[in-house]
């Protein structure tokens, strides 16, 4: 039989936080979001003061004074590299991890004898290795994995790990699960199940297939054969080529220059270009949209985007940047307050999937190698586009950023001798 | 080296893509090695390696100074003897492991470092490498 593991990090960027400042175990811990706008992460201590998911940080601000809750903004340098070494302790345990998301990994156990005490070892080493909690859900499916681990997650008395290959277990708790903690179960889902009076993740699973094809999708019926224990779903090891590229940020303040806009508009399509090369593909089409605060009634709104077909598949940032430049000439208007701007590369390709009759600058590509080693090597941003970096004033705001201890040397944490 | 075929779109055709060399082959080339890589002496594990700042002067006697880089790796076991980053209510500090689990300083000039009533300790990790520059 074939055992999956879901493995994810407690409270994950909270978590990081506390790996650089012991201290603050058991004091309540927040993350923002980018620009500061609302909780993406809590540590338990913040959840029991009844600090929601996605608050908006100004209605909890004082919450938090009064509480000395240790407030971050968003450090994802930080949190991608604790992300990458957890992924590294995984391949201790299984040669096939698959990367689900920054904080969880799907990890294939078929084969390990005694998963339960498996799934402790790689929460011990983990925790070791990296300081960051975990917890460990396992099943003989995907679903069932991510469904024990929201078990092992919810009830202390497992430490940390719930091991659903074991029948009894799996029999004890499907009655108690909700359908809308099913992974693949979706809202709409969920309400038109529960109208029929299927409830709880074991109704699912007794309800007959021919029933299921009625009410959902192929993709509900695959996660009904998935909780009965039938393997639809594969272990994703090898990343897919990603559709589309997209770069989007809500301002620290708003833009009303067209100059500010193109910097950047400029900076967002450099980051892109990084992207497509990091993953050896090229970009076919370029969005840009721009929109001002579509909350606030009092100041003049406009929304506009634009998609423009590129001569040839580029992934070479110059290029990018004129066309971005040429279409924000033509979407800039004077007299609104732009809060928030992105640019998405799409059509994304194999890179030497030129036109014949196009004649590509062949300094391009070592141009732009150049360019990304030199930026590896002396850090970000050492040589960028010149019209991304007149001011910046745009820049997301993020004042209370944790240094990047762990990609910096000018960030290290320090240790008093 | 290329040659131009001129149309109406002209493009350019490699002719040959290798570099041909006259001469003597070097007589090294069958003894080429890898130059040596310092990450790999220092980081031989990258998922649980880390490195620390410095602050301070209480372990001089063990050639830790003030400024100095600190390659930390959380895999090892402390033992006695050891040089640690060790966590004492909540600070974080470098401390030279004694049998009995005991910390100390390595300063001689220092009074001797004894650890709050009641303190709570953790050891973040074992200290593998002291990176000390020497040109000022």
């Amino acid at each position: 039989m074939s055992a999956f593991a879901l493995v994810d990090g407690n409270s994950f960027y909270c978590s990081c936080e506390r790996v650089f400042e012991p201290s603050l175990e058991r004091r309540p811990v927040i993350v923002l979001s980018n620009n500061d706008g609302c909780t993406i992460s809590r540590s338990e201590e913040a959840k029991a003061l009844g600090i929601k998911m996605a608050s908006p940080y100004f209605k909890i601000k004082n919450l938090c004074r009064q509480n000395n809750v240790a407030v971050f903004s968003s450090n994802y340098a930080l949190y991608g590299d604790m992300s990458r070494r957890m992924n590294e302790v995984y391949h201790l345990f299984t040669p096939e991890v698959e990367v689900y998301s920054i904080d969880e990994s799907f990890l294939n156990l078929t084969g390990a004898t005694d998963l339960p005490n498996y799934g402790q070892k790689i929460r011990s080493t983990v925790t070791q290795w990296t300081g960051i909690p975990t917890c460990v859900g396992i099943g003989p499916t995907k679903t069932l994995a991510k469904l024990a681990n929201n078990v092992a997650k919810k009830n202390p008395q497992f430490n940390g790990v719930c091991d659903f290959t074991n029948k009894n277990l799996l029999e004890n708790f499907l009655p108690l699960i909700q359908i809308s903690d099913i992974w693949g179960i979706g809202r709409a889902s969920a309400k038109k199940l529960s109208q029929l009076g299927i409830e709880t993740a074991a109704q699912l699973r007794d309800t007959p297939t021919k029933r299921i094809r009625d009410i959902m999708t192929v993709i509900g019926e695959r996660t009904v054969a998935e909780l009965r224990g039938t393997q639809c779903i594969d272990l994703e090891s090898v990343a897919p080529t990603p559709k589309g590229c997209a770069v989007t940020r809500s301002f620290g303040r708003p833009i009303t220059t067209k100059s500010e806009m193109i910097e950047a508009l400029t900076h967002y399509v450099t980051r892109a270009g990084e992207k497509l090369r990091s993953n050896r593909v090229a970009a076919g089409a370029i969005d840009v949209f721009m929109h001002t605060n579509p909350y606030n009634k009092n100041v003049p709104y406009r929304n506009v985007g634009k998609t423009v077909r590129l001569a040839a598949p580029t992934s070479d940032t110059l290029i990018l940047v004129k066309y971005v430049t040429a279409m924000c000439e033509v979407l800039w208007r004077d007299g609104y307050k732009f809060t928030k701007a992105g640019i998405v590369l799409t059509e994304l390709g194999p890179p030497q999937q030129t036109d014949l009759l196009i004649r590509n600058d062949p300094r391009s590509d070592r141009l732009m190698q150049a360019l990304d080693s030199v930026n590896a090597r002396f850090g970000k941003e050492t040589i960028s586009i010149a019209s991304a970096n007149i001011g910046q004033k745009w820049k997301p705001l993020s004042g209370l950023r944790s240094p990047n201890y762990t990609t910096d040397l000018k960030g290290l944490p320090i240790a008093r001798a | 080296m290329r040659a131009k075929i001129l149309a109406s779109n002209p493009i350019e055709l490699p002719i040959a893509g290798t570099k041909v060399c006259a001469g003597f082959p070097s007589p090294a080339d069958d003894y080429l090695e890898d130059p040596i890589d310092l990450y790999r002496l220092l980081v031989p594990r990258k998922a649980c390696t880390y490195l620390w700042r410095v602050e301070g002067h209480s372990m001089i006697d063990v050639g830790i100074y003030n400024g100095d880089i600190l390659v930390v790796d959380r895999s090892v076991s402390p033992r006695p003897g050891h040089v640690v980053i060790a966590i004492v209510n909540g600070e974080k500090s470098i401390k030279l492991l004694k049998h009995g689990m005991r910390l100390s300083f390595a300063n001689k000039t220092m009074t001797h470092f004894t650890l709050p009533e009641e303190a709570e300790v953790t050891i973040w990790g074992v200290v593998t490498w002291n990176l000390h520059r020497h040109l000022p």
